[in-house]
């Protein structure tokens, strides 16, 4: 077999609902043995970008395929788009609500921190249309 | 699997296979078989829930009789200072430790002291930023191995420092050779233990070889005969034996090991749902800028553990009113403590307890088959199976440990089916 692959819908506005599809692939993981290093990264990238969609997109879905050696995700909204990309790259750069902020996340360390933590990383954005984030997380054989 | 020692035991005859202790194990290790409950000995952590939840007593946890300290010449209790929150208007921590000098034991070594050198240990290494940080404390037993099985990536987060029992066990045994001229074989040192975790740990310890403590005897079972004699002693006999401060005693309940941290970095969580919430989120990094996270598998700490005879939360206020007037710490680490207090063995992540195969290809392989046969399944976790939840009824039918008509939803359907079949044949 090829991969294991998983669908997850993210629902929008419930930051307590934000986490259970990483929460999930996490778990999956771990059964089946995956290198615990890539099993980190791929929990940590893939929830700032679960919560990513909470906060700025009133949700959307995403797409799993696990591989022996490497973690593919896409991760889809309806969202309004980012603006300017680059911008949104540098860490501390935040264009969350306050509200959002007082409960602790937009501090801007969205998207630096999905980059730092996957091996690839590809963004495919439009104004009014939405958002989507392709994710590899590899392996790394010591 | 047979390696592994457990203190949690079933006492077979009592078990009518009901479902309780299935849905509370936290580690899905317990699975009905035949109408009785197993333990799946790898996976148990010793926490000690089923033991709290099974409603007709049939989990017990092993513990030592009085009578088993009669085997050596020199006999050291070193009791939890859980065990002095077990008594109602206790003012004073030596009655107890008198108490048990009565019950059978030649003298008495804290727990708490120890607790103090540990703490002392811990603020040293901080701060001198020798472990990478958070530090997750150590001293309980379940959560160890819990990080053991589950938590890979923390492995090295936790304190690389012996449990207080360990380091008493071994200050008591030293101190009792001194004393006495005695070999060490002919010396006893007997934990009095809140809780089964300790039990095990004392049995198969993670940190060292071999535990410089004899074994450990159940606060519960202590209780009746250390009570009677706490009664009969005069006011005259009590020996002044204590010799803790408020950091050392406040171990006994959640909070109390930070608080002995004497820094503000810290988080301490009980109760082992909490446990393992806070476990996952430092894994994943939503956690962040700790120096120490204190973790108990009990709820209220130490007091909670299942070993222990009054209510967690009324144990805590006793804490809180034996720590009033005592100095802060008494126990101070002398120039080598700090080397005789590390762990032998570095805590080592178990990978084949959780995982479907070693070989990748074939757990992916199960776990495919998994997921089609849970679409399947009624989704209700109603455990009548035998398993905790639909999923981990999937996860055993891979394992060829159950099959899809020990699902009584499933079962009743196919039953529904003959039936049906059968009436348009008549």
């Amino acid at each position: 077999m090829s991969a294991i692959h998983l669908h997850y819908d993210v629902s929008g506005d419930d930051f307590t609902r934000a986490g259970e599809a990483s929460g999930s692939v996490k778990k999956r993981l771990k059964s089946l043995g995956y290198d615990s290093d890539a099993i980190r990264r791929v929990a940590i990238a893939m929830y700032e970008a679960e919560i990513n969609m909470v906060i700025h997109a009133e949700g959307g879905f995403c797409d799993v395929d696990i591989y022996p050696d490497k973690v593919e995700i896409l991760l889809s909204d309806k969202g309004p788009g980012i603006p300017d990309v680059e911008k949104a790259m540098q860490e501390g750069y935040s264009t969350a609500p306050d509200n959002v902020r007082s409960l602790g996340f937009g501090a801007g360390m969205g998207l630096p921190n999905i980059k730092k933590y996957s091996d690839e990383m590809k963004i495919e954005t439009t104004i009014g249309v939405g958002t989507n984030l392709y994710l590899t997380i590899n392996v790394h054989n010591e | 699997m047979n390696t592994y020692f457990h203190s949690v035991e079933l006492e077979v005859d009592k078990c009518c296979g009901c479902t309780n202790c299935l849905k509370r194990c936290p580690t899905e290790a317990i699975r009905i078989r035949d109408g009785k409950a197993h333990i799946l000995s790898e996976r148990c952590i010793d926490c000690g829930e089923c033991i709290r939840i099974c409603p007709h007593h049939a989990k017990k946890a092993h513990s030592l009789e009085l009578e088993d300290i009669k085997k050596f010449k020199y006999n050291v209790a070193i009791p939890a200072p859980a065990l002095y929150a077990q008594f109602n208007n206790l003012d004073n921590v030596n009655i107890v430790l008198t108490g048990l000098k009565a019950v059978g034991f030649n003298d008495v070594f804290e727990v708490s002291r120890a607790a103090e050198l540990v703490s002392e240990a811990t603020r040293k290494i901080i701060k001198e930023k020798k472990s990478k940080l958070p530090l997750i404390s150590s001293a309980c037993p379940a959560v160890v191995r819990l990080i053991k099985i589950r938590f890979p990536e923390l492995c090295e987060n936790v304190l690389p420092l012996l449990a207080p029992i360990e380091v008493a066990a071994k200050i008591a045994r030293k101190e009792a050779i001194e004393k006495t001229g005695l070999k060490s074989e002919e010396i006893g040192v007997f934990f009095i233990s809140p809780c089964p975790a300790k039990v095990t740990e004392i049995h198969t310890p993670n940190s060292v070889e071999k535990s410089a403590c004899n074994g450990a005897i159940g606060i519960s079972r202590i209780y009746p005969e250390l009570t009677k004699a706490m009664d009969h002693l005069d006011f005259k006999d009590i020996e002044p034996l204590s010799r803790s401060g408020l950091i050392g005693i406040g171990w006994a309940t959640s909070g109390g090991e930070s608080a002995g941290i004497l820094r503000d970095k810290y988080l301490a969580a009980d109760g082992i749902e909490n446990v393992i919430k806070i476990l996952e989120d430092l894994e994943d990094e939503h956690i962040r800028g700790l120096e120490f996270v204190e973790l108990n598998a009990c709820s209220g700490g130490c007091v909670g553990g299942v070993l222990t005879v009054e209510n967690p939360y009324v144990a805590q206020a006793r804490i809180q009113k034996l720590r009033k007037y005592l100095p802060v710490t008494l126990n101070h680490l002398e120039d080598d403590d700090i080397d005789n207090m590390n762990w032998e063995n570095e805590l080592k992540f178990d990978a084949d307890i959780f995982r479907l195969s070693d070989d990748i290809v074939k757990a992916m392989e199960m776990m495919d088959e998994m997921e089609s046969i849970y679409k399947d399944l009624p989704h209700l976790d109603c455990g009548s199976c035998g398993s905790p939840t639909c999923r981990a009824m999937a996860e055993d039918i891979v394992k060829g440990e159950a099959k899809e008509t020990d699902c009584i939803h499933k079962l009743k359907a196919q039953i529904q089916s003959v039936y049906d079949q059968l009436k348009g044949t008549l």
